[in-house]
């Protein structure tokens, strides 16, 4: 039971600083490439629509060549850690937070900047604006950046190499379960992944709809 | 007030406003005219600084003391676009926008919000949302969250054009009234000399980006 409870709370840590990091990348990048006009933005918003499909294991698999302890980054002693599942899970989360952005941002009105500016609004003020007029398909940025990371398996199994009490997480606590027959166990702990992110989502939502529901009102 | 001088915009290598002087001068109601793509809304745009001309200048003697930038610049004066442009938040909140950007209290935005809601005769929406209303009533939003904050300049890119006769009619009248009560300099761009006749002191002819004559019934711009 003080297993399951660790490895709960592990993946929600894990992944939970994943999403936030990706937020912190991603809000800002998106919003350059939704809002602003730059050579090469066609390219950036490809590649970034590429990672939007990663795969967790082809990551894991690169991250893990970095951390190994001969990598370039080897020597910062990261491989098998959670923060080296982070980072993974980092990759994976950031372009989902980032296309996504992207898309909510191009999908308001172009006069609405010119609008904000006219009324006397900075930069940022106007940034901000705008991210609170998309804010609806922002949070499903960050559900669908969440979603990304906490349902991986690979990249987490490839960095985090799922020792007990260290880094294994619901995921590949699942996997291991499977591999030694305990189905019972296996689908124990997927109920407990599906219940967690479910009430994740339902919460994310209540916030996200709450706005339409305003809206809707008069 | 303003001074245009030398200016010249163009869009994809094409010139699509040259104009070599144009002054206008404080209290004018300025009505700019002209066919669809003579550079109405550039003129409009690069007096607002929101379209950086490639050559001349734009000098405007502000009463408030130097300008400092373009933000400094854009807090004289208001834009009110062809659509109203409401934010997803409530009537209050969309008249009290600028007001926010601008660092004023939350008792002075009040205040005085409170008063130009009253004043266009929207007071009943302010816990409306804005995306909600009538076209007729977000115009009226779009005036009293430009008039709230008491511009040096209003421009107005055809602010009527989306509204029924009625409606358009209504608020053509509201705007005389609040223009004679505050007698703020405007730039207002329409396509209807009834709203000429009615709002506008001096009138601007523009087509294919070049001054011409001034429209029928109005004095020759010097």
């Amino acid at each position: 039971m003080g297993d399951v409870f660790s490895v709960t709370l592990l993946s929600l840590e894990v992944s939970g600083l994943a999403t936030a990091l990706s937020l912190l990348i991603g809000l800002p990048l998106g919003t350059a490439l939704g809002l602003g006009r730059f050579p090469g933005r066609a390219v950036l918003l490809s590649v970034v629509n590429t990672g939007m499909g990663l795969p967790p294991v082809v990551v894991g698999l690169v991250v893990a060549m970095l951390l190994w302890r001969s990598g370039p980054f080897g020597g910062l002693q990261l491989i098998y850690t959670p923060l080296a599942i982070v980072i993974a899970q980092l990759i994976i989360a950031a372009p989902v937070v980032t296309g996504l952005t992207a898309v909510a941002l191009q999908q308001l009105d172009p006069r609405l900047q010119q609008q904000l500016l006219g009324l006397g609004a900075s930069q940022a003020q106007m940034v901000l604006a705008l991210w609170r007029e998309a804010r609806l398909p922002l949070i499903a940025a960050l559900i669908a950046g969440f979603g990304s990371v906490i349902s991986e398996v690979g990249a987490s199994m490839m960095v985090g190499g799922n020792i007990r009490g260290q880094t294994r997480v619901l995921t590949t606590a699942i996997v291991l379960e499977t591999g030694k027959g305990e189905f019972e166990t296996a689908l124990a702990l997927g109920a407990l992944l599906l219940v967690i992110t479910f009430l994740i989502n339902v919460a994310l939502t209540f916030v996200q709809q709450r706005g339409t529901r305003q809206r809707g009102r008069a | 007030m303003i001074e245009i001088q030398d200016l010249l915009v163009r869009r994809d290598g094409r010139p699509v406003l040259a104009i070599d002087h144009l002054r206008i001068e404080r209290g004018d109601v300025l009505a700019v005219l002209g066919p669809n793509g003579a550079g109405k809304t550039t003129l409009l745009l690069v007096l607002a600084r929101l379209l950086k001309p490639e050559r001349g200048s734009v000098h405007f003697r502000s009463q408030a003391g130097p300008i400092e930038n373009d933000l400094d610049y854009r807090r004289r004066l208001s834009v009110v676009l062809q659509e109203p442009l409401l934010l997803d938040r409530s009537v209050f909140d969309n008249v009290a926008a600028g007001l926010r950007f601008r660092h004023l209290t939350e008792g002075e935005v009040r205040e005085r919000s409170a008063a130009w809601l009253e004043k266009l005769g929207i007071a009943h929406l302010r816990g409306r949302p804005g995306l909600s209303l009538s076209g007729g009533e977000a115009q009226r939003v779009a005036l009293a969250r430009a008039f709230v904050l008491e511009p040096e300049l209003l421009l107005l890119d055809e602010p009527f054009a989306s509204l029924d006769a009625v409606a358009r009619q209504a608020l053509a009248d509201e705007l005389r009234r609040l223009l004679a009560e505050t007698r703020t300099t405007t730039v207002f761009i329409t396509h209807d000399p009834v709203e000429v006749r009615q709002l506008a002191t001096r009138t601007l002819w523009l087509e294919d980006g070049h001054l011409t004559d001034c429209a029928p019934g109005v004095e020759p711009l010097s």
